[in-house]
């Protein structure tokens, strides 16, 4: 292999790995030196070289004997999130300092059983709650790019920016995320990856570790659309441990990737169109829209007339369920428990336990969903909230009813941001990063991010494409000729 | 809506996080930002709309009701700060 192999697509991998031209070992070792070189990145939060070495032989053991699925062999990085037996999995969260799952999470066994590697567990925000990766217990994730002539420190985006980091860096072939508000796809943007957000219920949410149940989903983060569909294939399916997974079949998403989207309809949101948005990612918005017009689909202005309001709703409805999920940590079954003064009973063990182990933003979030879910409330916020993403959700299966195929729109209101920039700012303001992905989530809808373009400051900005539901085939499709128009190749300069 | 301290300090401590005295003027305006944020929902008419449940209409799956796992003391208790003779340990609860 003349480039180093752990540069290479999942899918030129793959075919490398078959032919015998490279071996999973030889893979594997070229992404641990990377992983180990690329520490000033902070994007792994624990190392697993040992492991990643044992399931590259046994892969090299699989492809030797001939037909081995299409990920056997194939080093990957995967968000702290995810319970791995015997590995560290604390959600980037001082209350789960120290915790080993006796058990495997849905995805990581799919993702094994087909032959994957894994070489470690990737930073995030703490429980998912972040937009910039700035309340992970590891520290900062570091994004690789870097505004053109100016080495101050960028976030990769959050909650997935640990992933994001890894992937765009080349420590890893691909990553695992998770998206609750944006988490993937966000972060993606931020790094110039793809990422797709399934719709809810197309992949087991078992064994990962929970934020908000009814809006959580976990998605590939990679190189290529190509890769993002050889990896969720993988992922998806049913999942009899979770009963909001969907008994569907799972389609062969590569094969979707005709590049043909020729009689199909794209909607264009105008509410989208904020008040305040950056001209260079208007400007994107509109190369986008002719690239899918110029592969022959038809050009339509929709509206959602609620998207104003998925905001607020989604900061109602999600941590009315994190103050419910992060109820289980009262260091009584796992992970972190306060030292306890003379005579201090099982409330204070409780409320320090919980002090010492939660960042401010969980904190914060346990206390707004304690607060609307609270006797006298709840009527005003919590169910409120839910009337209106019921209204959010009508407006797409309008728009889907109407005959649209997918709906295009802006991936972020902004490229990356420099660490540390929104430390003095409202925590209304981080949450303003997720204003075009927020919807998707409380709409249940398939959304990806795919990197479209640089900004004057030599930063990637993405775009994002959202689906019907359950045909995140059709929706990779139109990615796949976004990504193939777009012609994005860009990589960081590498300075790490 | 503007949360008091009071309030602040019922909430966290319904959350069951300790909060020092100090800090809950800090915490009631924060909490206070976040709640004018959501009162955009005000705008919005409700009239007739149920609140969603589910996001894709399903109906949940149902098993038979029979043990599918279990004997695994070990592993349950493996991870506990404080486990004795089989049990999760925990400060004495009743006096």
């Amino acid at each position: 292999m003349s480039a180093a192999a752990n540069t290479l697509t999942v899918a030129a991998a793959r075919d490398a790995l078959r032919k015998r031209a490279l071996s999973a070992v030889d893979l594997t070792m070229a992404c641990l030196t990377a992983m180990d070189a690329g520490d000033s990145l902070n994007a792994f939060a624990h190392k697993t070289p040992e492991l990643a070495l044992a399931q590259a032989r046994a892969a090299d053991a699989r492809l030797a004997a001939g037909a081995a699925p299409d990920l056997c062999g194939i080093p990957l990085g995967i968000k702290d999130l995810f319970c791995t037996r015997g590995v560290a999995s604390q959600a980037a969260s001082n209350i789960l300092r120290g915790f080993r799952p006796e058990y495997e999470s849905t995805v990581t066994s799919q993702l094994f059983a087909a032959g994957a590697v894994m070489l470690g567990k990737l930073n995030m925000d703490e429980f998912a709650m972040g937009s910039s990766n700035e309340t992970s217990c590891y520290g900062n994730a570091v994004n690789p790019w870097r505004r053109a002539g100016d080495d101050a420190a960028l976030t990769p985006g959050g909650s997935s920016g640990g992933s994001a980091s890894a992937v765009a860096a080349d420590l890893c072939l691909a990553a695992t995320g998770t998206d609750t508000g944006g988490s993937i796809r966000q972060p993606a943007a931020f790094a110039g990856i793809v990422g797709i957000k399934p719709t809810y219920g197309r992949v087991s949410r078992w064994g990962i570790i929970a934020f908000a149940s009814s809006l959580d989903q976990a998605g590939p983060m990679t190189k290529t659309v190509r890769d993002a569909a050889l990896l969720l294939g993988t992922m998806a399916g049913h999942d009899p441990k979770d009963s909001t997974s969907a008994d569907l079949p799972v389609p062969d998403f590569e094969a979707a990737l005709t590049g043909d989207i020729r009689c199909k309809t794209i909607g264009i949101p105008r509410e989208y169109r904020m008040d305040g948005m950056p001209a260079e990612i208007e400007a994107l918005w509109a190369s986008g829209t002719a690239m899918l017009k110029d592969a022959g689909a038809r050009i339509v202005d929709i509206s959602l007339p609620h998207t104003k309001y998925a905001l607020p709703a989604y900061y109602v409805i999600a941590p009315a369920e994190a103050s419910s999920n992060l109820a289980r940590y009262d260091g009584v079954r796992y992970g972190h428990r306060a030292k306890l003064a003379q005579g201090d009973g099982i409330t204070e063990m409780y409320e320090k336990t919980r002090a010492e182990g939660f960042g401010k933003e969980v904190q914060r979030r346990v206390m707004i969903g304690t607060y609307v879910l609270s006797a006298g409330f709840y009527d005003a916020y919590y169910n409120r909230a839910r009337k209106v993403r019921a209204l959010i959700k009508r407006d797409f299966d309008l728009a889907f009813a109407a005959g649209v195929d997918a709906i295009l729109t802006p991936a972020t209101p902004s490229s990356a941001f420099g660490l540390g920039e929104m430390a003095d700012a409202d925590p209304v303001e981080m949450y303003l990063n997720d204003v075009f992905t927020v919807t998707v989530n409380l709409a249940g809808l398939p959304g990806i991010a795919v990197p479209v373009g640089l900004d004057a400051k030599g930063l990637p900005l993405g775009l994002q494409l959202i689906g019907r539901p359950w045909q995140e085939a059709d929706l990779l499709n139109h990615a796949y000729v976004l990504e193939r128009a777009a012609g994005f190749v860009a990589k960081a300069p590498k300075w790490w | 809506m503007s949360i008091d301290i009071e309030t602040a300090r019922r909430v966290a401590k319904l959350a069951r996080i300790r909060v020092d005295e100090a800090d809950l003027p800090d915490l009631a305006a924060e909490l206070s930002g976040i709640l004018r944020f959501m009162e955009q929902l005000n705008e919005v008419d409700v009239t007739g709309v149920e609140p969603m449940t589910s996001v894709t209409p399903m109906r949940l799956k149902r098993r038979a009701d029979v043990v599918t796992d279990g004997n695994i003391q070990g592993a349950i208790l493996k991870n506990a700060p404080d486990a004795r003779e089989g049990f999760f340990a925990v400060p004495k609860v009743v006096e």
